[in-house]
């Protein structure tokens, strides 16, 4: 996305007035998708799909809309939210701190490398069908398969973050008199913390992505997964679209919104990062 | 990490954890708190996977789901390198392919499954669909910065020795990308080999590692679910080590492009 962002910028001219320039952007933005949404409705319209299939545009808005004023949609998302919620604030809590007690004990590592390096390869989701078998099918066991997938970056990136704290910086800090408790917390955790954040920000993306992969599998009642699987029954192709773009917009906005506005408040004000 | 002193320590701690690890997995499994079904004992799983390779059924489902794996890879490679290349070439191409790449990005592959069952019905199309989906975006975007990364030098270079344009494209643009094609691709497969279990789990066709696992969960055999787990970690870790190792080493490698690191 970074990548994204930045080749959007020159694209603008610099010489033209700045208002002019920012339209100019805009239209750039929207003239792909405005060419893609006129084949999409002529091919809808044409009738060589059957329209249960292939529905037009305004179908899936007016699906959108429905869904949203009736409060189903709304629902399904809210669900799907706190799932990712407790599930990504588990993996967080347990990832930093193994990790952490990895970085800096030499017998946690050597313990805890090689089980959580044996596991990390195997795709979250295959992981599913056994959290089901153990612990049921349901909330619960989505947010537990959410949270131990997601622990996995995090686990990598905070031990990766803590090992590479400067030497110096820990020697200094102690020959200057900090004890465990403020060196922990005034140097190892603020160097440390680039790394995990970047593995929250890892985190956070797998567990959305595992998460609507498992609510589709886990016969969960509400969830914007289930919503987009079950709609399959009725060939409701309006609902799965519709879904699918409040799905990505979620995506987007998680990347976006939560994640580059945390590493502005703490990293880049620290001057960890520029 | 390696050839530090503390090595052999670390290894002969690791392989104690891992044993402890199975100890604690057996006794728990031997106790009798769970009922073995859910928790089968080592030796139980050691026999499925046995018994699988035996009869040719796990061979058999790892074959179909490498497969689908290659082949909506060899689709995302024969579509997202050329876009991409031109991408990097020319700036109408990209200002109308980036927003839509990045709007399309942030949707999880395993969102279309149900929309491409419909589309494309159960079995080998969705799921070589949803490979397609997911391996596209890192080949593409990745051939794409590996064009714009080519150092302009060079292209003056060849171009006042009198290179033509096929000769720059092919001696000089296509090497110069070359790494971050093969990134690229790596990074396409981790995520192609991610998205083909969940839709072979969903899309339930008859073949596939992703849907013996989900079949085993209705007979609640988690010992044919561990075995299948095991031999999905293994593959994955094989192709990562020693497929696009040994590419690696075979191209970029040798032509000097990116230097192996030390120890």
């Amino acid at each position: 996305m970074t990548q994204a962002t930045q080749a959007m910028a020159p694209l603008s001219p610099a010489a033209a007035p700045p208002r002019d320039a920012r339209w100019r952007a805009i239209a750039r933005t929207a003239f792909p998708f405005l060419v893609v949404g006129v084949l999409w409705e002529i091919v809808a319209r044409a009738g060589i799909f059957h329209p249960r299939l292939f529905p037009s545009l305004e179908a899936v808005a007016s699906q959108f809309v429905r869904l949203t004023v009736s409060g189903v949609l709304p629902h399904h998302a809210a669900d799907t939210l706190l799932r990712l919620l407790v599930g990504f604030a588990l993996a967080a809590a347990a990832g930093v701190a193994i990790g952490i007690v990895m970085g800096r004990s030499r017998l946690a590592e050597d313990v805890l490398l090689p089980p959580v390096s044996m596991a990390a390869p195997i795709p979250g989701i295959a992981y599913a069908p056994l959290f089901l078998l153990w612990f049921g099918p349901g909330s619960f066991s989505t947010v537990l398969l959410v949270g131990f997938v997601s622990a996995f970056p995090i686990v990598f990136n905070t031990w990766t973050g803590v090992k590479a704290v400067k030497e110096v910086w820990v020697r200094s800090a102690i020959a200057m008199g900090a004890d465990d408790r403020r060196l922990f917390l005034k140097v190892v955790l603020p160097g440390a913390l680039p790394y995990i954040l970047t593995g929250l920000r890892l985190g956070l993306a797998q567990a959305w992505r595992v998460l609507v992969g498992v609510e589709m599998l886990a016969a969960v009642p509400w969830g914007l997964g289930w919503m987009i699987f079950g709609a399959r029954e009725f060939l409701n192709t309006d609902v799965m679209l519709a879904g699918v773009v409040v799905i990505g917009a979620i995506g987007l906005a998680l990347e976006k919104g939560v994640f580059q506005r945390l590493e502005r408040y703490t990293v880049v004000r620290w001057g960890m990062m520029t | 990490m390696s050839a530090s002193p503390g090595h052999g320590r670390s290894l002969r701690r690791g392989a104690i954890a891992l044993a402890l690890v199975a100890a604690a997995y057996e006794l728990l499994a031997r106790s009798g708190a769970f009922p073995p079904a859910l928790l089968p004992t080592l030796p139980a799983v050691g026999r499925a996977l046995w018994a699988g390779m035996v009869d040719g059924t796990l061979p058999g489902h790892a074959a179909s789901t490498l497969y689908r794996v290659l082949a909506g890879m060899s689709l995302a490679v024969a579509a997202g390198v050329p876009l991409g290349i031109l991408m990097g070439r020319f700036r109408a191409v990209e200002s109308f392919i980036l927003p839509l790449a990045s709007a399309l990005m942030p949707i999880p592959s395993l969102a279309w499954v149900p929309v491409f069952i419909l589309w494309f019905g159960l079995g080998n199309g969705t799921a070589i669909g949803i490979v397609f989906y997911a391996a596209l975006f890192p080949v593409l975007l990745n051939a794409w910065s590996g064009v714009r990364a080519v150092n302009p030098l060079w292209l003056r270079a060849a171009g006042a020795m009198g290179a033509g344009e096929a000769a720059l494209f092919w001696k000089v643009i296509v090497p110069g990308a070359f790494p971050f094609l093969i990134t690229g691709v790596r990074q396409a497969f981790l995520r192609a080999w991610i998205a083909v279990v969940g839709a072979e789990m969903l899309a339930a066709s008859d073949w596939g590692l992703g849907w013996v696992i989900f079949d085993a969960k209705e007979f609640l055999r988690a010992d044919v679910m561990l075995a299948s787990l095991a031999v999905i970690g293994l593959i994955g870790f094989a192709f990562e080590r020693l497929v696009f190792g040994t590419l690696e080493r075979a191209t970029v490698l040798r032509w000097g492009m990116v230097r192996e690191g030390k120890g």
